[in-house]
């Protein structure tokens, strides 16, 4: 189990299957794992662990 | 001269930045044309999946983006959604909020401060939303910023200019762009802030909540240009009692 954008969610293998998995768009958003921001360079080299933390941001409008 | 806007180095003719949030995605665009605005904010927020559309598909080609740390209520939030902003790769503008004032949404200056100090280090273009505080903009100019964003009003009250003797004060004595955030309801109370002397003003819910928005956001482009070149024609006198003629007293009818 992985803790996704504040919901639980099944385990990945890795980042790149998981932003896959999910949709997102990797040229819109910006990750951080266990409080540690991923560059982009790095997401298909990285791995993710059972109970991992994981915020995947993107812009809305604000003011 | 052309006269620019200019914030660590990087030059705008627009003196119009414009806020993205509460409009409906088509109206973006005719907004920030109509706006004539080379500066857009814009927030981070939890990234839905799938074919959710994404504001930055609406923003026309070549405006910076200036992303907010709205949800801040300290400087270490507002040091973390700068980072993650600038990872999405775009730039390195940040605009910061830190509030934790839930009523009123007032800044905190204290983190605000905290926050500029290390984003600065970091290469940011530091943007401040502050309260307007002689004090503490030059505390912020100290602290590397690249502009003082004190508020006119709360934010997103449409009130107006009701801090305008401190933000003169501000932009009398410290030496950096005085961009007024915050407030701003009308085209007269921006053309009022450029008449200060401010170097730019941005407005979000006055343009995203009129009946018309691209309209609303062209009257604030003529009203901010308007501001901007009466301050820099400088204006008359004020006669404070009596009246000082316009046309000759002389040279028909009674002498």
């Amino acid at each position: 189990m992985i803790y996704l954008n504040g919901k639980e969610h099944e385990d990945y293998g890795s980042l790149a299957e998981l932003l896959e998995g999910n949709g997102y768009k990797r040229d819109k958003i910006a990750v951080e794992i266990n409080g540690a921001i991923i560059k982009k360079s790095d997401y298909d080299k990285t791995a993710i662990n059972s109970g991992d933390v994981i915020e995947v941001v993107s812009f809305v409008g604000g003011g | 001269m052309e006269d620019k806007l200019i914030l660590n180095g990087h030059e705008f003719t627009s003196r119009f930045i414009l806020g993205s949030g509460k409009y409906s995605l088509d109206l973006i665009k005719a907004a920030v044309e109509n706006a004539g605005a080379q500066i857009i904010t814009l927030a981070l927020r939890r990234a839905a999946g799938g074919d959710v559309a994404n504001i930055l598909d609406y923003i026309p080609e070549g405006v910076t983006l200036l992303p907010n740390t709205s949800g801040a209520r300290n400087a270490d939030e507002a040091v973390r959604i700068a980072r993650l902003a600038r990872e999405t790769g775009c730039g390195d503008f940040i605009k910061i909020e830190a509030i934790r004032d839930s009523k009123y949404l007032l800044p905190d200056n204290y983190e605000t401060l905290k926050a500029t100090e290390i984003l600065a280090k970091e290469g940011f273009v530091v943007m401040p939303y502050m309260y307007p505080d002689l004090n503490f903009a030059r505390d912020l100019q100290n602290a590397g910023a690249a502009c003082i964003m004190p508020l006119g009003s709360p934010i997103g009250s449409n009130k107006g200019l009701c801090t305008k003797d401190f933000i003169q004060i501000i932009i009398d004595e410290v030496d950096l762009p005085v961009i007024v955030d915050a407030g701003i309801g009308r085209p007269s109370q921006a053309c009022e802030a450029m008449e200060i002397g401010a170097a730019a003003v941005m407005a979000n819910t006055a343009i995203a909540t009129a009946g018309d928005v691209p309209a609303m956001a062209s009257a604030f482009k003529k009203a901010i240009e308007a501001g901007r070149e009466s301050y820099l024609a400088g204006f008359g006198n004020v006669v404070e009692k009596g009246a000082r003629a316009s046309s000759p007293l002389t040279g028909f009818l009674h002498n």
